[in-house]
């Protein structure tokens, strides 16, 4: 049993499944920047109290889910979600809809991901795949991050459907319910409502923590951290704040390169020269949080670790974002023709 | 960044994989090329692992002065906290606490340990020894 499928590699999972996805039903115009920039993707959050691996919880994008969500609803395409108690249930449903010709997301751990390498193997369980297919024991599984589709055993695949913890999938699987075409029309309407979501997102979000403000909040902690928690600890932190920017699927820079290309593409569609132009601040944006991860990659491996870096450090992210925010106002001051 | 700035420092990843990056190409427009890693990264995901180690010896150590159990140990090893060995093992997080502590770990029946054993991917005599032999 196999779907007609094309695998498909992208930056960021989610991102991936979701151009795929759509791309299976009939929207050939869908890209992993359009996805993206239409799911409003772009995001910053620091949550102080909470730990994750025993480091700080810093995300560079929005709540898993929400892009295929968001991104499917802007283009009028009907989404399935469905989450189960029991693994018996949750492959009897897989393995209708692949009878039924459809390939499924899963949300999945990545902890027992086998064709993952050992060094990424952490207890992450918002990861997301499509399968589809199985022959003999094996389910055909295109994972957005590899170059190649693979193959899971039905045993391996139910173990990462039901990986337990922080966001446990519960073996959730979506798809969109029915093909559909997508007129330019609606193309330009969910790129500008996506635009708009994103600036409520980063200018306007309530609280210190999130959006532009959250990158503010994080520069500001950053500097207290080498006497707070001491160089070896204050190492380890900015370790985990360089992966959740630059480890797989964010395109590197934190996401900020894929909104860049977002951007030019929403150009096509919009021939607003401002979009150029905000295309480029986005970029300088991600070459700042580059050169950070820098500085940050010479503090963990103790090159260098004076106060004065750790100031330096902060003075990156207050200029990312300086620039995010100029870049955000900009694209809020957009006149969309009507 | 600019297409030709795209690092290719092979690490784990890309020995089994390319990682898509976008990038600015020579007119400035966005294209997608393939990193088989990037030092920065790959450092800081040592220095993640290292942190493991050291949480992994480290409750080594207590367990040996019994001043823990050995599913701390496995806890550390599997790099899992206990929040998901409660989740697995279907214990409650106070429960897991409690079996951290070695007077009453020694007192827990077989059928406890072997929730702990299976989660592990040990056996009851590993769990309890401590002896583990991973290939």
């Amino acid at each position: 049993m196999k779907v007609d499928f094309q695998h498909t590699q992208a930056a960021h999972c989610e991102n991936g499944v979701t151009t795929s996805l759509l791309r299976h039903h009939g929207v050939n115009q869908i890209t992993e920047p359009l996805a993206f920039g239409i799911g409003s993707g772009l995001f910053f959050i620091y949550i102080p109290f909470m730990k994750i691996n025993n480091g700080p919880a810093i995300a560079f994008r929005t709540q898993p889910g929400l892009i295929f969500n968001r991104t499917c609803k802007a283009l009028g395409i009907p989404v399935e979600r469905k989450k189960f108690s029991s693994p018996e249930q949750a492959e009897k449903i897989l393995l209708q809809c692949l009878a039924e010709g459809r390939p499924v997301g899963c949300q999945v751990g990545v902890y027992y991901l086998t064709y993952f390498p050992k060094e990424y193997r952490f207890h992450f369980n918002a990861h997301n795949i499509i399968v589809f297919g199985k022959e003999e024991d094996q389910y055909l599984i295109s994972d957005p991050v590899m170059e190649m589709a693979t193959s899971l055993s039905s045993y391996e695949l139910q173990r990462v459907r039901f990986a337990k913890g922080a966001f446990a999938p519960r073996g959730q699987l979506y798809y969109p319910k029915e093909k559909r075409e997508v007129t330019t029309e609606q193309m330009k309407k969910a790129i500008r409502s996506g635009i708009k979501r994103n600036i409520r997102d980063m200018l306007h979000i309530p609280g210190p923590i999130a959006g532009i403000n959250g990158i503010r909040f994080t520069a500001k902690r950053i500097s207290k951290w080498r006497d707070k928690l001491g160089p070896k600890k204050a190492g380890s932190y900015l370790a985990q704040l360089v992966r959740m920017q630059e480890e797989i699927g964010t395109g590197g820079g934190g996401f900020r390169f894929i909104y860049a290309a977002f951007l030019q593409e929403a150009y096509a569609y919009h021939p607003l020269e401002e979009l150029v132009d905000i295309s480029k601040q986005f970029t300088q944006a991600g070459d700042i949080w580059r050169s950070a991860a820098v500085q940050a990659a010479g503090i963990y491996k103790g090159r260098i670790g004076s106060q004065a870096d750790f100031d330096q450090m902060r003075d990156y992210l207050f200029a990312a974002a300086e620039v995010e925010k100029n870049a955000f106002q900009a694209l809020s001051k957009i006149k969309w023709p009507a | 960044m600019k297409k030709e700035e795209i690092p290719q420092d092979l690490g784990a990843l890309g020995k089994i994989t390319g990682e898509v990056c976008y990038v600015v190409d020579e007119s400035g427009k966005y294209t997608t090329v393939l990193s088989n890693g990037w030092e920065v990264k790959s450092s800081a995901l040592d220095v993640a692992w290292k942190d493991v180690e050291q949480r992994i010896a480290a409750a080594a150590e207590k367990v040996k002065n019994r001043e823990a159990s050995p599913i701390l140990f496995f806890m550390e090893l599997r790099v899992m906290d206990i929040g998901i060995v409660a989740a697995y093992t279907g214990f409650w997080k106070w429960q897991v606490k409690k079996h951290l502590k070695y007077p009453v770990f020694e007192k827990l029946s077989d059928a406890k340990l072997t929730r702990y054993a299976a989660l592990f991917e040990v056996s009851l005599e590993e769990l309890k020894t401590m002896k583990v032999h991973e290939g």
